[in-house]
């Protein structure tokens, strides 16, 4: 009886850390087959424990120049990404202008719309155009596509911000360059960077509209997507494990500071 | 006598922006850079694809557009049976996005406590190991002779699965089931952090209150904390739904022939065969219909804020 | 103009509207420098547009502003020597609270700050608490982080936007002090926008009245308070008794009214309205300033005396005082507050009263006026 109770009771606790094991299971998996030692191409069947791949994380041919190519688009996108959709964003929230609503959904569409579509259209503007496809189509479809993201978080966080503030700095003596840079810029950061972190991630992890605007250039998504018919290296897995560990020191890094300096308080 | 501000006549609020007179161009100058980019990389390509869509000709001889409409009824006719899996799977994954997902952000927002961080941590951190890889580990996860389908099997799980047709034999790789599984994965997130959102904005003591005016926890879960939790269920399902339809990497990586989607007709028509016309008419009634079922839903959940 | 002056502020024929609603009518002021100076009224009534006016955050679409001599109306926020202490405070969250006193000075390039920003921190007493950050303070410390912030540039006025409505009652008492304090120290014009009336009562020399984008009346609490021009000011600066009533005759300085079936007495001097035999004014008289008698003893009230009768609705005891509520055929609601020093114990619900007080604590107002004017401002902001 009283196990029925406290099941009953932690009912949602349970069903909550289920789900949350359906979504680890995956880099579960990715992170002990990385010390697998697979027979055959494919790193799908649990042989032996080494720690080869490892040792040599860039053992495989082309692997890391794909590596090194997704880091660099994801840079230039990050940067052109937050740039625009920061300038939007500011636009959108402190300014009345004409075409509001228009400009509204051309930020909206592009992340209601399936990728393969604006994949294909893309496709089909650089063929018209006789583009040579390659890096800089897929970084100006990066830039397109993170763009809005950009948007979104950078308008919330403007949207929120106290408007006394910058009259305060303006009452303060500072002209509207001083303002923007001493109060505006600073103010607006956590989302100007969460925009980047945002796009950084999207534009690294892309597949669908890269594989289609990509000509030869082959990204890291593309070599693992290229992988899976031809073989699985272990290496994808280090690779993959890594940047999970990256991802989480960073984050909770980050948050472990942020909770030092809330306790600070009073 | 300047009337800079156009604000309107009932405010007589604090809140208005100090004048700006010669400020009238800078929010253009602001859009332009990116809605110039979007106009040109976004919107333009659009239209590209749809006077694609209307040409006939061949890769040698080049196309021309001749308003041949019946690539789309010979598209739709050929592919509908893809269509309508795209739309059965991504329908079945948004349902189970939701039913995994709501638990986890009920879990985050109300019972989690300290652990509140470390969960939405870890809830965020898959997202930075490449998806494509974690996709591919769900092959090992499903693999034929693994721990999952030999449990399903002694369960007689398959059996039933089988009889749906969502499983054949005994395999769950290469089946419909595996294709709605890696979905529901792949998208799992981008379930839980709107209703994440949405739920957290709740104040606790409305459970309370609720619970003080005689609601069981059940009956204030549905009277109470799912409809405010509504926003973040609309935006959720919206953001499962329209990528989990255009995907192709799932039925490609864990799907078999049978499991095809309209996204692998898509891939194959532009980057295999060639043929230009028809895959932009199929991409553009995936737009359309996509738009269409997004407008339809949005309206009938009466939520028009999702920016 | 003598340079006595050179530091007052003129407001001439100032106005503001936003399409069709005019939030401020043409309005002059002259604050005298040195003077702390209220803006007393209810939400909306156009108080914080006027300061914003002064302070550059908001253009006048009429009229001019002037700063000693300097006309300033048309200069943006950032070039007038005018600092604003805002509503919640605005203080910078990225910075920390030395670098948010030193913000005003360093934009004027001021190079060394450290002693001008130490001695102000002193002055405001937050000496230790330099370098957090502004959301780790209570309210009260943060709402003099804000003053000093606005103080340290020696503006020749120093505006507060409600500067104390985020505090609590008990600390609000204390900041009042504290800035009256303050502003006694510095010497430089404070205007202070309020809608507390307790407020700009306890902290100003001279409080104007503001309601629906003008200047009710303008004049030091005192004078506010015990002889206020309208019912808007009878009613928002605490409670006033009003009676209709009709003249009857003069008598020297004295008006002599019909109101029921008695006669009151008010001085002439203290009538705003016009007096005209059989013209009608609204008679008023403060709460405090009438004594109770039970009606056996009516005999003993001395001559020369304003006298009511009426028949206790409601009493209630708070303390220092009781507070009656008194049904009379002249007026309906008739508030009475009654130090308790010797209680009646007659005086309860039922018992039939007499009224009176001193004629010199009468007021009349003109009665064309609405009776209840300014009593749901009180209302709403007591909520």
């Amino acid at each position: 009886m009283s196990v029925l109770n406290w099941l009953k009771r932690h009912l949602v606790v349970i069903a909550g850390l289920l789900t949350l094991g359906y979504l680890l299971l995956p880099n579960v998996i990715v992170t002990v087959f990385s010390f697998n030692k697979p027979k055959g191409r494919f790193n799908y069947q649990w042989q032996q424990f080494s720690t080869d791949a490892w040792k040599d994380p860039c053992g495989v041919a082309d692997m890391c120049g794909s590596l090194s190519i997704s880091l660099q688009i994801a840079l230039w996108a990050t940067i052109g990404a937050t740039v625009l959709g920061t300038m939007i964003a500011f636009a959108l929230v402190r300014y009345r202008f004409r075409a509001r609503s228009t400009v509204n959904s051309l930020i909206f569409l592009p992340m209601a719309m399936p990728e393969v579509v604006m994949a294909a259209s893309l496709l089909t503007l650089f063929l018209n155009l006789g583009a040579q496809l390659g890096f800089w189509t897929i970084l100006i479809a990066h830039i397109m596509f993170c763009l809005s993201f950009v948007v979104v978080a950078v308008k919330a966080r403007v949207m929120s911000m106290d408007p006394r503030l910058e009259q305060a700095a303006q009452d303060l003596y500072a002209g509207p360059a001083q303002t923007f840079l001493r109060v505006t810029l600073p103010i607006a950061a956590p989302g100007i960077a969460a925009g980047a972190l945002l796009s950084f991630a999207l534009s690294f992890d892309d597949f669908i509209i890269t594989n289609f605007n990509a000509g030869s250039t082959v990204t890291f998504p593309m070599f693992v997507w290229g992988s899976a018919q031809r073989g699985t290296p272990v290496q994808i897995n280090v690779i993959g494990t890594a940047m999970f560990l990256v991802a989480v020191l960073l984050v909770l890094s980050s948050m472990i500071i942020g909770n030092r300096r809330n306790k600070q308080k009073a | 006598m300047a009337a800079v501000t156009e604000a309107p006549p009932l405010a007589p609020a604090p809140e208005t922006k100090p004048p700006r007179k010669r400020g009238r161009l800078v929010p253009y100058w602001l859009l332009l850079p990116g809605i110039l980019w979007l106009i040109v990389f976004f919107a333009l390509p659009m239209i590209y694809q749809a006077s694609t869509s209307v040409q006939t000709g061949s890769l040698e001889e080049g196309y021309k557009v001749t308003w041949h409409f019946a690539t789309y009824w010979d598209a739709l006719s050929e592919y509908w049976p893809q269509f309508l899996r795209s739309v059965a799977y991504a329908a079945a994954a948004t349902v189970l996005c939701l039913l995994l997902g709501y638990p986890l952000a009920y879990l985050i927002a109300f019972r989690a406590g300290r652990w509140r961080n470390l969960i939405m941590v870890l809830v965020i951190a898959p997202f930075f190991t490449s998806f494509l890889i974690r996709t591919l580990a769900w092959k090992t996860i499903l693999a034929d002779s693994g721990p999952v389908v030999s449990t399903l099997h002694t369960l007689h799980v398959l059996d039933v699965t089988n009889w749906l047709g969502w499983t054949s034999g005994d395999r769950v790789l290469a089946t419909p089931l595996a294709v709605v599984c890696g979905l529901t994965y792949n998208f799992l997130p981008f379930m839980i952090l709107p209703l994440y959102t949405s739920l957290e904005r709740i104040d606790g003591r409305l459970h309370e209150a609720a619970g003080d005016l005689y609601a069981k926890p059940w009956t204030t879960f549905r009277k109470v904390t799912f409809p405010l939790s509504m926003p973040g269920v609309v935006s959720g399902t919206l953001l499962t739904f329209i990528p989990a339809a255009g995907d192709y990497v799932n039925a490609e990586l864990l799907g078999s022939t049978d499991t095809r989607m309209i996204g692998n007709v898509i891939q194959t028509q532009f980057l295999r065969i060639l043929d230009y016309p028809t895959a932009a008419a199929l991409s553009f009634i995936l737009m359309a219909a996509i738009l269409l079922m997004v407008t339809i839903y949005i309206r009938k959940s009466g939520t028009e804020d999702l920016v | 103009m003598t340079t006595e002056h050179s530091g007052d502020v003129r407001l001439s024929g100032i106005s503001k509207t936003y399409g069709s609603f005019t939030a401020v009518h043409p309005l002059d002021l002259t604050v005298p420098q040195g003077s702390f100076f209220a803006l007393l009224g209810a939400s909306g009534c156009g108080k914080t547009t006027t300061l914003r006016m002064i302070a550059g955050l908001e253009e006048p679409s009429g009229g001019t502003v002037h700063l000693g001599e300097q006309e300033v109306t048309h200069l943006p926020p950032y070039k007038r020597p005018v600092n604003t202490v805002f509503q919640s405070y605005a203080l910078f969250p990225h910075l920390d609270i030395f670098e948010n006193v030193a913000f005003g000075l360093r934009r004027r390039g001021i190079k060394s700050v450290k002693k001008q920003v130490e001695e102000m921190l002193e002055l405001v007493q937050l000496g230790e608490q330099a370098r957090k950050k502004p959301h780790q303070l209570s309210g009260g410390q943060q709402q003099r982080v804000a003053v000093a912030r606005a103080l340290i540039n020696t503006p020749k006025v120093l505006l507060l936007d409600e500067p104390l409505g985020a505090l609590d009652l008990k600390l609000r008492r204390q900041m009042q002090l504290e800035l009256k304090r303050i502003q006694t120290e510095v010497g430089i014009t404070f205007i202070h926008v309020t809608h507390d009336q307790e407020e700009a009562m306890t902290m100003a020399d001279t409080v104007a009245v503001m309601n629906a984008g003008r200047v009710e009346q303008l004049g030091s609490p005192t004078d506010l308070y015990e002889n206020p021009d309208t019912t808007f000011v009878a009613n928002f600066l605490g409670t006033s008794n009003l009676i209709e009533a009709e003249v009857d005759t003069k008598n020297g300085d004295d008006i002599v009214l019909k109101a029921g079936g008695g006669k009151l007495v008010l001085p002439e001097a203290r009538c705003s309205a016009p007096t005209t035999t059989g013209g009608k004014v609204l008679v008023g008289v403060r709460p405090e300033k009438i004594s109770l008698t039970h009606a056996d003893e009516a005999g003993e009230i001395a001559e020369g005396r304003n006298r009511i009768t009426g028949r206790i609705a409601d009493s209630s005891f708070i303390g220092v005082s009781t507070q009656y509520v008194i049904d009379s055929p002249v007026c309906p609601e008739f508030e009475v507050y009654a130090q308790n020093i010797d209680r009646d114990a007659r005086l309860v619900p039922g018992a039939e009263v007499v009224l009176h007080w001193n004629p010199a604590h009468t007021f009349g107002l003109d009665a064309a006026q609405d009776i209840d004017a300014g009593v749901a401002e009180v209302e709403e902001d007591a909520a």
